[in-house]
């Protein structure tokens, strides 16, 4: 389904230079759940703005279908793929309504039965009508991301990115997130590409894993090597003990990557 | 008093169930805000009452402002002319009256003339950046290299003196500022996630910044043009003394300052009552504007 | 717990803020005391944790309405201090390192400079002394190269740095309690942890009192040695970190159970189930003392 061969990324140039992504491939499958791991500066998300098509400094491949993407993406691509950001609080334009940020999708597209569309969309998401014409500031972050996730999901895509989707929520938000999200990909059979620096939240949502550091792979496991700690390289599992919480005596082991 | 309540809590519902309805709450709690400011009201009423007597200001007049009557010239303060007479008998409270339409008349082709200029070359600038940003910031900054009142001067001085190149020299002269802010606040727009995810939807430049990006440009660019207001309004009068605004006998409240300078020592009231006039709306804008920067602007905004 | 008895005793604490709407109460009822210890608050966002800890050092805006029963810090009744008398206490005896060190210090001085400054404000002492105080204290959170490290802009340090310096301005006053407000939540699993190392280092070797603000349930509970769960302004309850897992209030068990686990099975999270009568429940009777 989605192909991304030998990525590069560079940023600036001369002294300011960054290589921010070095050489990452990886291949995700139709209806799979993929998921990048990383801490931050790893350039997880720089590999989704790549694929989203709102970084243009890229090299090497990303392919859709076998269709080769260039920098420019057509209006049709954004049909096919739609994005979840991080801030709930930062990804809802503060002055329009619910209704206006959902419409204004479907009008872009010329897709028609705007009203339709969008109290559908927000049943599905679990928002009843009474959400439909309210501003950002009225919402908290869940139904926020709720909104988010519905404006992803109007133009039924088939690839869908997230990017640290619910690490602005509380832990119970999280969670209701999660299980949406779980179940809309189930329902709409979609290929999603999760970002994220928690291993647990990973492993729960994705069957395929890749872990980034300081923009190189470091390797790619399996959810289920994930769980039974069939991991090769440290970093990994630093990464993983660390997610278990505070250990006095292992974080005297810790090394800096 | 129950069906006050009952509108108020339709304005103030959380789950509003038209979009008018939801615009109809968020007027409301800004206006709500506003008018817990004392000054800022105070200063709308001045303004609304500068409107007022503009509209009205027939009725309101005692008498012609452009009639002279030299038997009754330089007359003090008086029943039969409130603020006296200039020095050829013209009713000052009636030029007065009259001019608050030429005041009007600047401020507001000034405001409407710069104001998009400002905010169309503000926003593109900011958005686009790179080559375009270069360019026009670089025009900006011409503009901006000048004094104003003396750029002004220059404009009118080759587009010939009258109130109505004025407001054109004038309005060239204001719209540098407002694209500095427009830009500004287009670049910490530009790279929000609610940008990107618009961009994601397959959204065009045009689409993006008319639709997502002035929007929230324009309540900063309210604040800050009703500031200047008062800076117009001054400009204006600057001209209107030096004679190269309204000509006479237009009842130009800076003219009227400029010919009642000879008279200073002896009859006074002939530059005090119009320049209280300037004073007085300046200073109600700019208490307008400091109220409007409370309830608009969004780095006050919790 | 210490037998030098309670360094922090709060009883009673309600905060409340003004709104549109009429006042909103952001704590509510909230007591406890602190030993010689690491305490941890607990709660979502909007359960009033960050504003119990604000509320200590009186640190909210002048429009919030504080009342308590008693602050009592070493025997000292805050609620009586002036604000002249609180700058004092503030830094001095008392600390407070916040989320985001990057706005929490002055961006065109040293952070060296900054430090030795926390420090020669409390004390008169030479600037020599004071210099070698400070790359001492340097030394003390970890940072390897503590001349270098002096002479660094903020701008010039990575987060994890940036949260090891600003705990090393904290504690050069070396004061009795500190706390800390989401400390390490903006930083990396694995740096979180060396700066929490730091932090129960100091506290063990200083005896200094810790307050960890934090949304983060298993961290706490692996970390301090109570914790006060809070929600909606009331304290839940307060559980021995050690006895977490066994706790049977339901807003406990709800956070818990709504965690992902690498281990878990990829089914449906459970989510919290939240219940109205949570904030009816008197629970300050009980969390002070244990």
């Amino acid at each position: 389904m989605l192909q991304v061969d030998n990525l590069h990324v560079i940023f600036g140039h001369g002294l300011d230079l960054n290589h921010a992504v070095k050489n990452v491939s990886f291949t995700v499958g139709q209806g799979e759940s993929f998921g990048l791991v990383g801490e931050s500066g790893s350039g997880k998300s720089t590999v989704l703005n790549c694929i989203a098509g709102l970084i243009n400094t890229w090299q090497g491949e990303i392919e859709i279908d076998g269709e080769r993407l260039s920098h420019r993406r057509p209006k049709s691509f954004y049909r096919k793929v739609q994005m979840v950001f991080q801030d709930p609080y930062g990804s809802l334009h503060p002055r329009h309504t619910v209704d206006r940020t959902l419409k204004e999708s479907v009008n872009i597209h010329h897709l028609g039965d705007a009203n339709l569309r969008v109290v559908k969309v927000l049943g599905e998401v679990g928002l009843g009508p009474q959400f439909r014409f309210r501003y950002p500031h009225q919402l908290s972050g869940g139904q926020r991301q709720r909104v988010a996730i519905a404006r992803a999901l109007i133009l039924e895509p088939e690839i869908l990115l997230l990017d640290e989707p619910t690490s602005a929520l509380d832990v119970s938000i999280q969670a209701e997130i999660l299980n949406l999200l779980q179940d809309i990909s189930k329902k709409r059979n979609l290929t999603s590409i999760l970002v994220s620096h928690d291993l647990a939240v990973v492993s729960h949502m994705c069957d395929n894993i890749l872990v980034m550091s300081q923009g190189a792979t470091v390797e790619a496991l399996s959810c289920d090597q994930l769980r039974s700690g069939d991991i090769k390289q440290r970093y990994t599992r630093q990464l993983l003990v660390a997610s278990k919480g505070y250990d006095r005596a292992a974080i005297d082991q810790f090394q800096d990557y | 008093m129950s069906s006050t309540r009952r509108w108020q809590h339709w304005l103030l519902s959380d789950s509003p169930a038209s979009p008018f309805q939801a615009a109809a709450g968020r007027t409301y709690l800004g206006l709500a805000e506003f008018l817990k400011n004392r000054l800022a009201v105070f200063g709308l009423l001045i303004i609304a009452a500068l409107i007022l007597i503009a509209f009205f200001a027939p009725y309101i007049a005692p008498c012609d402002p452009l009639v002279t009557n030299l038997v009754n010239r330089l007359q003090p303060l008086s029943a039969a002319h409130y603020f006296g007479t200039d020095e050829v008998g013209r009713d000052i409270f009636s030029r007065i009256v009259w001019g608050s339409r030429l005041t009007l008349y600047v401020i507001g082709l000034v405001a409407i003339i710069a104001a998009p200029v400002g905010i169309i070359i503000g926003t593109v600038s900011g958005y686009f950046g790179g080559l375009i940003d270069t360019i026009l910031m670089r025009i900006t900054d011409i503009f901006l290299a000048f004094p104003k009142l003396i750029l002004a001067l220059a404009f009118v001085a080759a587009l010939g003196p009258g109130i109505e190149n004025a407001v054109i020299a004038i309005a060239i002269t204001s719209w540098p500022p407002y694209a500095r802010i427009a830009r500004g606040e287009t670049i910490t727009i530009r790279n929000g996630d609610f940008i990107k995810a618009i961009r994601l939807q397959g959204a065009g430049p045009i689409r993006i910044i008319t639709g997502h990006i002035m929007p929230l440009c324009i309540s900063s660019l309210i604040v800050r043009i009703t500031l200047d207001m008062a800076g117009i309004i001054l400009t204006a009068a600057g001209l209107g003394f030096l004679g190269l605004g309204a000509q006479p006998p237009s009842p130009e409240w800076g003219a009227m300052t400029s010919t009642g300078r000879a008279y200073i020592i002896d009859h006074w009231w002939l530059i005090t009552m119009p320049g209280t006039a300037i004073f007085v709306v300046s200073l109600a804008f700019n208490l307008l504007g400091d109220g409007l920067r409370e309830v608009l602007d969004p780095k006050s905004d919790n | 717990m210490n037998d030098s008895g309670h360094l922090l005793d709060v009883k009673d604490l309600t905060v409340s803020f003004p709104s549109p709407r009429g006042e909103v109460c952001a704590v509510k009822n909230v007591s406890f005391s602190l030993g010689h210890e690491k305490i941890g608050i607990v709660g979502e966002s909007g359960s009033g944790k960050s504003v119990t800890g604000r509320a200590i050092l009186r640190l909210l805006p002048p429009y919030a309405h504080i009342h308590a029963t008693a602050i009592t810090f070493q025997e000292k009744d805050l609620l009586s201090f002036s604000e002249q008398e609180m700058r004092r206490i503030r830094g001095r005896q008392i600390s407070m390192v916040m989320q985001d060190p990057k706005y929490s210090l002055n961006p065109v001085r040293t952070v060296g400079e900054q430090i030795r400054e926390a420090y020669t404000i409390h004390r008169k002492v030479p600037r020599r002394q004071a210099r070698q105080q400070t790359l001492e204290m340097l030394t003390a959170v970890r940072i390897r190269n503590p001349e270098q490290v002096y002479r660094l802009y903020p701008h010039e340090v990575s987060g994890g740095m940036g949260q090891r310096i600003m705990i090393a301005m904290m504690l050069i006053p070396e004061p009795s309690l500190l706390i800390a407000d989401e400390p390490t939540s903006a930083l990396d699993v694995t740096v979180q942890l060396q700066v929490l190392a730091i932090l129960d280092d100091l506290v063990t070797q200083r005896g200094m009192g810790l307050i960890f603000i934090s949304h983060d349930l298993e961290l706490v509970a692996s970390f301090c040695d109570r914790i006060i769960i809070m929600y909606g302004g009331r304290i839940m309850e307060v559980v021995d970190a050690a006895n977490l897992h066994q706790s049977t209030h339901p807003y406990t068990r709800g956070l818990l159970n709504c965690l992902p686990r690498i281990d878990g099975d990829k089914g449906k999270l459970s989510t919290l189930q939240r219940d109205a009568s949570w904030l009816d429940a008197d629970f300050s009777a009980t969390a002070g003392g244990k």
